[in-house]
């Protein structure tokens, strides 16, 4: 099975191969050790993903200078993100040399460094930090007893880290690449080059600066909305051992004995998966009845039905069922995962999607976790509790489908969905969704502006924004945080920095009683117009004559909408609370 | 292995490395000779080269390589160990 990432050299000569024409992305590295090549590095993991990055590198060992003046080169530079490296080994000279007075206050001074770095970068601009946290190190001073003496550099780096988790988990502008964990991964021996780090200052092996190349490139990309959301899955001999077909419900592989235990394992990463938000899809060649009898029936399935969002079982080619799942999720085929054991299956859904990913998939069932594990597939650059939720809602979409082709009368079906929304304006509960649905919403998304939950915050303690935070439910069930518009307030009129809805809610009217609301918020802050704006992506076409059939007359770039003659829209959605 | 079976090695090695498809490497020859061999490529192709020939050498070695047909010989003697 291939490396992943590819080495070093594998790497660069991949990106050498691929036309430099990505998304443009402006990356500052600074570092207290030579950093030229993980510049390299991250540049051409960059355009592997389709970026085009442009690197900024600050002189050796500037990092303080850099960050803590307010006209050095690396603001001029304007980054999108920082990346911050405080290579371990000059950390373990310092901790050497300090003396042992001081040495159990190290992580403290460590850690409150870095902090004081974070909070000076975010003073002076909104780009992104990431921060490359310390690998633990094997100096055998006090062997295992250094888990328990203040004095041991274990000790420090442990707490360092541990501080900086804490510290990333309340700041939306700070992320941490986990090069503790990719080292444990790839063990210490791989991870640091001794003879690199002699001859060249180089503590990381090449190879290992690829890795940690290609996971800082995995948390730019999360934090650009570009992240894996379902995972579609197929059936014999990746979540059972064995054909139900032929096999039977007593003869699949699946339990606490032999192989059937790799299978139980795999399917408890899955629904873990499934818990923190993935969407869970089933595509698999077989008789429906079939292919749901161990989801009802096997005492030792971990995954059950109402695990799963979208079901096909059938005897249809692959790739037109994952473009029928396609339909029902309406979310793009770059955020699905697609896994089958049968290396035709992958290839032929490839082949017709090429958008979508499909991993290869080790022999033995064993590795599976392992393996895909590995390859992070699943990135992301914020959590909240609505992502559990998210496959139940994509259940109760499949039934409102069902009862949709019931009505011949749309009108009479979205009266019969008794639909409740509910308006708030920022709180501390919804900046985090707010936050993640302008990282994720491509479609509905007039200027695709991605916020973090800092900037958020900010635009929360700002006069100058009016937030809208609309919620929707239904007599099928609740959808959360469905729409988002953030007005900004100018003299005589409010712009439309911000509108963004979730698509499940498309063709609801929900956009009409938004609108209706945008207006009676212009009239309640004497704003005679409202401009909107659209800004032209590969993915929101949805929404590129929304605000002509709205009535918005153009005005050079913009989109103007005068109260005096705005049409109230119709829709039949109720309005339980409104807290302007 | 002879030496001028590790040189035409070396010499794909580099030429994978380093991207360029003529290029033709002689005992004689230094980073003086060949464009972007540069002390960062220098570091891609010293690992690579220990990578294909499963060897190591010592923060010494890397050092003190005068010329490719040095460095073929530094391999020679490694892998003949």
């Amino acid at each position: 099975m291939e490396q992943h990432p590819p080495g070093f050299n594998q790497l660069i000569k991949a990106a050498k191969k691929l036309e430099p024409d990505g998304k443009q992305l402006r990356v500052a590295l600074l570092g207290d050790s030579a950093i030229q090549l993980l510049a390299k590095a991250i540049h051409a993991s960059g355009r592997l993903s389709g970026l085009s990055v442009n690197i900024y590198e600050a002189d050796y060992d500037q990092i303080d200078l850099q960050v803590l003046s307010h006209d050095s080169a690396l603001y001029t530079f304007r980054p999108d993100f920082i990346i911050i490296y405080h290579s371990v080994s000059k950390l373990k000279n310092r901790f050497y040399s300090s003396p042992l007075g001081i040495k159990t206050e190290f992580h403290e001074h460590h850690s409150s460094k870095i902090e004081n770095l974070v909070r000076s970068v975010a003073s002076k601009c909104s780009s992104k930090i990431i921060y490359l946290n310390l690998p633990t190190v094997q100096d055998a001073i006090f062997g295992n007893y250094a888990t328990k003496v203040e004095t041991s550099l274990r000790f420090h780096i442990r707490a360092i880290n541990q501080h900086l988790n804490s510290f990333a988990s309340g700041h939306g502008q700070f992320f941490i690449c986990d090069v503790e964990s990719l080292a444990a991964y790839v063990g210490l021996s791989h991870s640091f080059d001794q003879q690199l780090y002699i001859t060249s200052d180089m503590e990381f092996s090449l190879d290992f600066q690829a890795l940690v190349a290609s996971n800082v490139i995995d948390i730019i990309n999360a934090v650009h909305g570009k992240i894996n959301k379902c995972l579609i899955l197929d059936l014999d001999n990746t979540l059972w051992g064995g054909v139900i077909g032929d096999d039977g419900i007593d003869g699949i592989e699946i339990g606490n004995f032999g192989l059937g235990k790799a299978f139980v394992d795999f399917q408890l990463w899955i629904r873990q998966l499934k818990d923190r938000g993935i969407i869970l899809c089933i595509c698999s060649k077989n008789t429906e009845a079939i292919a749901f009898e161990p989801f009802r029936n096997h005492p030792d399935m971990v995954l059950k039905e109402d695990d799963i969002a979208v079901f096909v079982a059938n005897w249809n080619n692959k790739a037109d069922n994952i473009q029928y799942i396609q339909k029902v999720l309406n979310i793009g085929f770059d955020s699905m995962v697609f896994i089958d054991d049968n290396p035709f299956e992958r290839n032929l859904v490839r082949n017709a999607i090429p958008d979508i990913c499909v991993p290869e998939l080790p022999e033995d069932p064993s590795e599976y976790v392992d393996f895909l594990s590995q390859l992070n597939l699943f990135e992301v650059a914020s959590f909240s509790t609505n992502d559990q939720n998210r496959n139940q809602q994509y259940r109760e979409e499949a039934q409102r489908k069902s009862i949709e082709i019931q009505f011949t009368n749309q009108d009479d079906y979205l009266k019969s969905l008794e639909m409740v929304a509910v308006i708030e304006p920022f709180n501390s509960f919804n900046i985090p969704r707010v936050a993640q649905l302008t990282q994720r919403s491509n479609q509905f998304n007039f200027r695709t502006k991605r916020y973090t939950e800092s900037d958020i915050k900010s635009m929360a303690e700002s006069e100058r924004f009016i937030p809208l935070i609309v919620s929707l439910s239904d007599k099928f069930g609740d959808y959360g945080i469905v729409s988002v518009v953030i007005l900004e307030k100018n003299t005589s009129h409010l712009f439309i920095d911000t509108w963004i809805m979730s698509c499940r809610v498309l063709k609801r009217g929900l956009e009409d009683l938004v609108l209706n609301q945008v207006i009676n918020h212009a009239e309640f802050h004497g704003a005679a117009k409202i401009y909107g704006e659209y800004l032209a992506t590969p993915k929101n076409i949805l929404v590129r004559d929304f605000f002509p059939e709205k009535g918005f007359k153009q005005e050079g770039e913009l989109w103007k909408c005068e109260t005096s003659t705005y049409q109230i829209k119709q829709h039949f959605i109720s309005l339980k609370e409104v807290n302007i | 292995m002879k030496t001028d079976e590790i040189l035409k090695i070396v010499n794909d090695v580099f030429i994978d490395v380093l991207d360029d498809e003529d290029l033709v490497l002689t005992p004689e020859t230094t980073a003086q000779d060949v464009e972007d061999w540069d002390s960062l490529t220098h570091i891609q192709l010293i690992v690579a080269v220990e990578k294909r020939f499963k060897i190591k050498f010592t923060s010494q070695e890397i050092q003190g390589f005068e010329n490719v047909g040095h460095f073929c010989e530094e391999v020679h003697r490694k892998i003949a160990d």
